[in-house]
């Protein structure tokens, strides 16, 4: 291959447009916010960048903090369940039969092809008082109270819906829905490289599939498993629409904190004070990330 | 093999294995006896590696028994079968060190970790590791981390050792000396090993019986120099070294000669009876070594043990190919047969004795051709 620097009237040509693009509508804007993390509110509109750590401080009060931690937890325990659910999902597909497997992916990606808007709906839909899950659960309780009275014994009493929307919940379930296709895909790369024969060898040294999942498969999909959390893990964590919309008044996520401090609060300092607590959040994950993949390149 | 009769080891019965309306496997019967070197040999798509993969438990029969050590495997999963397999790929665990590599089936056993340790150390020392324990396989060689495998299945003390394709990714030096040395650790250990491969040599030099497999059927089963000496069908001999094959008909068959006439080298005379059907068509196998050849100045030769004029023809040398310890050469017969006659170089000027064009006499022994009906 032709070394690119050799040329470097073609190189400038082909990199100048993407990297304008990237300094005026990424690093300029994203360095505004951070100034303004630094100012105060002088007037309706004007921001005195004034280079206090007020916002900051006021971003580590109890009540912002709160929300924050319940932010990370929110995002950690929809990880877990990602992780837990995705994991025989990923190995069921790398070991489904060669026909089977494009139509398999193509299930997990197809819900990460639809609007989220559409699909966060959708699951109001199911969740409501009077919604899919509710009605099914409801005409179970009836039938089963039915055999019950039929039997002989004390009928049911009146099904009370059950609250699944409009709390943490809610949240949760949203956002395992929404983030499972990007636990799934690297799991599913991760093992679709493992030399099968390594899982056999396991067999017939006299293990079993318990232990040849723990001992064989899952250090070895590692950096699988370790890519699939971080990736399920920093979108979760700032979501916004999810909490929004499934939670309640108590399941605020950070991000419907910051977007209230740039709305209605017209906060627009504090706001990007949190917003880049937030992003310092994301770089020590992926720094975290970045530290163990090359640690298990050294082992290797 | 002098003692009374054995149980066989591992007893294949009847056994089938289709994918699909594909019978990889179709319908093989054979018994392996304990101590054996067993080989599974055929070219690629055979059946033989299904039929090695059914014996450790990863593929299931669809038809058929498969018996190890008086035993029925049909509801035994492989990890709870008494043999072990060496992969084609090694299989050594990338993430543990050779030690935790060789102990892995003995920890999964419960074993105490005292005797892991000296088991492990003296499995390393049995295929020449020692002093290796602490690498990781990246760290070692092709031929070292085989060795690992090897090591890992011989510490659990298997009733049989299952190799696939052990020798096909090392280099040929290293495969010859491997070669040796597995035959030596069979021999060391006392374990029935069942070796896949589809390279003859590898088979011929290592094996105690061979089972050469074609098509899913075995189309002979027999010791090396048997099949080689005695092939029972043109697969076999043309599978098994290198070999002239020629049609003709059976004229003669008496329980002391034989003649076939070939159109295209003449008449072919056997110093023993072949027991086949009267002036039948049939196949003859002549191996290259098996003819002499002179110069066409020395005059006609007669063949050893044959009747004037029979197990002779004439031809010119066409091609000529020197391989150092013999040398073979391309001889077009007067019919336009082109046949291979293949020369040892006794001295170091014996490749000089022939040359391209030049005319020359070709007889073999009466003992020489195999006669084969299939």
């Amino acid at each position: 291959m032709q070394d690119w620097k050799l040329n470097r009237a073609l190189f400038a040509s082909i990199a100048s447009a993407p990297t304008l693009w990237l300094v005026l509508f990424f690093i300029v804007p994203l360095g505004l916010v951070w100034l303004y993390s630094f100012g105060t509110n002088v007037g309706l509109t004007e921001i005195d960048i004034s280079g206090t750590f007020a916002n900051y401080a006021r971003a580590l009060e109890p009540l912002y903090l709160g929300i924050f931690l319940k932010s990370v937890w929110i995002a950690g325990l929809t990880t877990v369940i990602c992780l837990v659910v995705g994991f025989p999902v990923a190995l069921a597909i790398v070991f489904a039969t060669p026909k089977w497997r494009p139509w398999l992916l193509l299930g997990i990606m197809l819900p990460f092809w639809t609007n989220l808007l559409i699909r966060t709906y959708a699951l109001m839909a199911v969740l409501r008082t009077e919604g899919f899950a509710n009605q099914t659960i409801g005409w179970m309780w009836d039938k089963w109270s039915g055999l019950m009275t039929f039997a002989g014994l004390q009928p049911l009493g009146d099904f009370t819906p059950l609250p699944l929307l409009y709390n943490n919940f809610a949240v949760v379930l949203g956002l395992v829905y929404v983030h499972l296709p990007f636990m799934v895909l690297p799991l599913y790369a991760a093992l679709d490289r493992l030399d099968k024969s390594l899982i056999e060898a396991s067999l017939d040294l006299g293990a079993g599939h318990v232990r040849t999942l723990l001992s064989i498969v899952a250090p070895l999909a590692a950096p699988g498993i370790i890519s699939g959390i971080i990736i399920t893990f920093v979108p979760a964590l700032g979501a916004y629409l999810t909490p929004d919309l499934l939670g309640g008044t108590d399941s605020q996520m950070i991000a419907n904190v910051i977007e209230r401090q740039f709305k209605r609060a017209n906060d627009w300092p504090f706001g990007a004070a949190l917003s880049f607590l937030l992003m310092y959040a994301t770089f020590i994950a992926i720094a975290f990330q970045a530290m163990k993949s090359r640690q298990a390149e050294r082992r290797q | 093999m002098a003692t009374a009769p054995k149980q066989p080891i591992i007893s294949i019965q009847n056994v089938t294995k289709r994918f699909g309306a594909v019978a990889a496997v179709d319908n093989i019967s054979l018994d392996i006896m304990p101590g054996e070197f067993f080989v599974l040999l055929g070219p690629s798509g055979c059946g033989k590696t299904t039929l090695l993969r059914m014996i450790a438990g990863f593929e299931v029969p669809t038809e058929g028994r498969i018996v190890i050590d008086g035993q029925d495997m049909a509801h035994v999963s492989p990890n709870k079968r008494p043999v072990n397999m060496v992969f084609q790929s090694y299989a050594v665990f990338p993430h543990m060190t050779v030690t935790e590599n060789v102990g892995y089936g003995l920890r999964i056993a419960r074993v105490p970790s005292s005797e892991i340790k000296s088991r492990v150390e003296e499995a390393l020392a049995l295929v020449k590791l020692d002093g290796f324990g602490g690498r990781r396989p990246d760290q070692l060689s092709g031929g070292q981390r085989q060795r690992v495998a090897l090591a890992r299945s011989l510490v659990m003390r298997p009733k049989v050792l299952l190799l696939d394709e052990p020798l096909s990714a090392l280099d040929a030096k290293l495969r010859a000396a491997m070669q040796f040395e597995l035959a030596d650790l069979q021999e060391q250990v006392g374990i029935t090993f069942v070796t896949v491969t589809h390279d003859q040599d590898e088979a011929l030099s290592m094996a105690g019986r061979i089972a050469v497999i074609n098509k899913g059927l075995v189309a002979q089963l027999s010791t090396p120099s048997d099949l080689y000496e005695f092939p029972a069908n043109r697969f076999v001999a043309d599978f098994i070294g290198s070999v002239n094959l020629f049609d003709g008909r059976l004229t003669v068959d008496e329980p002391d000669r034989a003649i076939v006439d070939c159109p295209e080298i003449g008449r072919i005379y056997l110093n023993h009876g072949v027991t086949g059907p009267h002036d039948a068509n049939v196949h003859v196998a002549l191996r290259p070594e098996k003819i002499a050849m002179i110069p066409e100045a020395k005059g006609k030769p007669t063949a050893p043990e044959c009747p004037e004029g029979d197990n002779i023809a004439h031809g010119q040398i066409r091609g000529m190919s020197y391989l150092g310890d013999i040398t073979i050469y391309e001889v077009k017969l007067d019919s336009g047969r082109v046949i291979r006659v293949s020369r040892p170089n006794l001295s170091r000027y014996d490749q000089e004795d022939f040359t391209w064009e030049d005319k020359v006499w070709l007889s073999w022994h009466g003992s020489s051709p195999v006669v084969l009906q299939s």
